[in-house]
Parts: C-alpha cells; structure tokens; sequence
C-alpha cells in the first residue's frame, strides 16, 4: 500500500518538475543569455538539494514501475510481489548512493 | 462443493446495467493501462540515458548553459531522443494525473475543470517542445555569449 502512495506522490512531483523544465529548457529558443541567466540561478546548494530529490523521486518511480509492470506481465510476479518491493529499495539505495557523491561534490565542490 | 466462484470488481455495488458503457469509448481505458506500461520500460532507457549524459559525465550539472544544450541538439540523435522522451513523458505523466483526478475529484463539474486544465496544459508544452527542438539555432544570428565551439569555425 505504501509503494502505491509513493509512486502515486512521486509521480505527480515528476510530472509538475516537467512541466516547468519544459519551458526553462524552452528559453534556448529565445537567447543564449535568457536561457544561460535562468539555468544560472538554479546553480546554488539548495536547487542541488532539490535536484537530489527529484533524481530520488524519479529512480524509485522508475523501479516501482518497473516492478508494477513485472506484477502484471510475469506469472510469478504477484507472489514476489513483496520480494520485488525490496528488490525495488536495495536497487534505489545502489543507485543513489553514488549519484548523490557525484552530484553533492559538483554541486558543493564549488567550481 | 465446486471451486468458489469470485463476482467481478463493483458487481455488489453497480447494477449490472450501468457496468458496460453503451458505444463510442471502445477500449480506450484498456490501451491507457498498456500504454502507462509500455511507456513507462521505454522512459527508464531515455530518463536514466538523459540524467547520467547530463549531470554525471564531465563537469556535471555545472556545465550545463546554452553550449551544452546547443552541442547536443546539433545531433540528431539526441533531437530524436530529446522528442520521444517529451512525449512518452508528457502523454505518461498525463494519463498518471488523469487517474488521479477520476480518484479524488468526486463532484462532476470539479473534475470535468481539472482535467481541462490537465489537457491544456498538456498540448501547450508538447507542442512547444517539439517546436524548440525542430526550430532550435545552435548559432543564432547576432549571438556572442556561451555559443557553443563549432560555431566560430562558420
Ligand atoms: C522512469 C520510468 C517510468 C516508469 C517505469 C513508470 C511506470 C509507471 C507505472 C507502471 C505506472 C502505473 C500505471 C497504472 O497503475 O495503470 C505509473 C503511474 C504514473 N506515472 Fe509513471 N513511470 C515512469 C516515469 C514517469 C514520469 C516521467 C512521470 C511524470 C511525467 C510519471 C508519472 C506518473 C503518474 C502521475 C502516474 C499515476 C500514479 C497513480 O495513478 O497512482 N511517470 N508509472
């Protein structure tokens, strides 16, 4: 039920980012300065702190679907369905950790 | 006694004969399920694919400015990625929320404006990110800041 509520809440989150990195991303059709002057205020720890959750966000989303899509196409998918549940969150934990030292240290490393 | 036989969801609750729509909507409500699962294998490809060539490899998020995004719209082949992943993500994203709204919005005139609004916003930002990737100028005229290398061997 909980993987349910997160996948629910972390796809409402994924599609609103998008709707705004649309039209951020948008902004190259305007100028280079337009679009260089907006990225550059997202350039500071608390976006990158955000950021960090987005990408959490969308690779436990990723994984749960992943794991919804074996629920219902594999014969034995409901019966793992709580072994694939852990599957889901050893495999986010594998993920994340070294996208959060890569992605921290840039934004952090200041450079 | 003979194997248990188990009633379809909602047949206690809803009179048989409201449970099968009369014309028009054919399956659409079947395809939406296949398509959030088909979508969805095909979005962990372009998604991760997209996250690890833009904030892990080289300088990270840091490098990101027009160059970056001028760079790689110069090649098909992220013009034709970038395009799929909008739609596959725009059209996912927006059948998820169309779930939702059918979920919680229970009066008929309150889901009936959410997802207008849904749908609206839906067709503004499809079409203007596929306008932005077929139109984009990796060198604008008159341009002079963050452009990227190529574009001073014109
Ligand atoms: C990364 C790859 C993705 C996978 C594997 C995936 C998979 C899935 C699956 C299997 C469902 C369940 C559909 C159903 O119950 O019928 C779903 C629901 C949903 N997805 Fe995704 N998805 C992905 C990316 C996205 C993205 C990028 C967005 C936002 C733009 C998104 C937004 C949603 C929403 C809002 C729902 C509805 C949740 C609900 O009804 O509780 N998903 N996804």
């Amino acid at each position: 039920m909980w993987s349910w509520v997160g996948h629910r809440i972390t796809g409402v989150v994924i599609f609103f980012f998008l709707l705004v990195h649309v039209l951020d991303t948008s902004l190259v059709r305007v100028s280079p300065e337009a679009y260089t002057a907006v990225i550059g205020t997202y350039k500071n720890p608390i976006m990158g702190l955000g950021e960090a959750g987005l990408v959490a966000a969308i690779v436990f989303h990723a994984f749960n679907g992943l794991r919804i899509v074996a629920i219902d196409f594999w014969k034995k998918g409901n019966k793992y369905q709580a072994r694939l549940l852990w599957a889901v969150l050893i495999l986010w934990v594998v993920v994340m950790v070294p996208f959060l030292i890569r992605h921290l240290s840039i934004v952090f490393g200041g450079h | 006694m003979a194997t248990p036989t188990i009633d379809a969801p909602r047949s206690g609750k809803v009179d048989v004969k409201y449970t099968r729509r009369k014309g028009g909507k054919g399956n659409f409500e079947m395809a939406a399920w296949l398509f959030m699962r088909l979508s969805g294998v095909v979005l962990v490809v372009l998604i991760f694919g997209h996250l690890f060539v833009n904030l892990m490899v080289g300088d990270g998020i840091h490098a990101i400015d027009f160059g970056f995004v001028a760079g790689k719209w110069a090649s098909p082949f992220w013009q034709i990625w970038d395009l799929l992943m909008l739609w596959l993500a725009m059209l996912h994203g927006t059948n998820g929320v169309r779930t939702i709204i059918n979920d919680y919005a229970e009066r008929n005139a309150t889901r009936m404006t959410l997802k207008t609004v849904l749908y609206v916003a839906t067709v503004v930002i499809i079409v203007l990110g596929t306008l932005v990737i077929f139109t984009f100028d990796p060198c604008p005229a008159g341009a002079v800041t963050d452009l990227p290398s190529f574009c001073t061997a014109k």
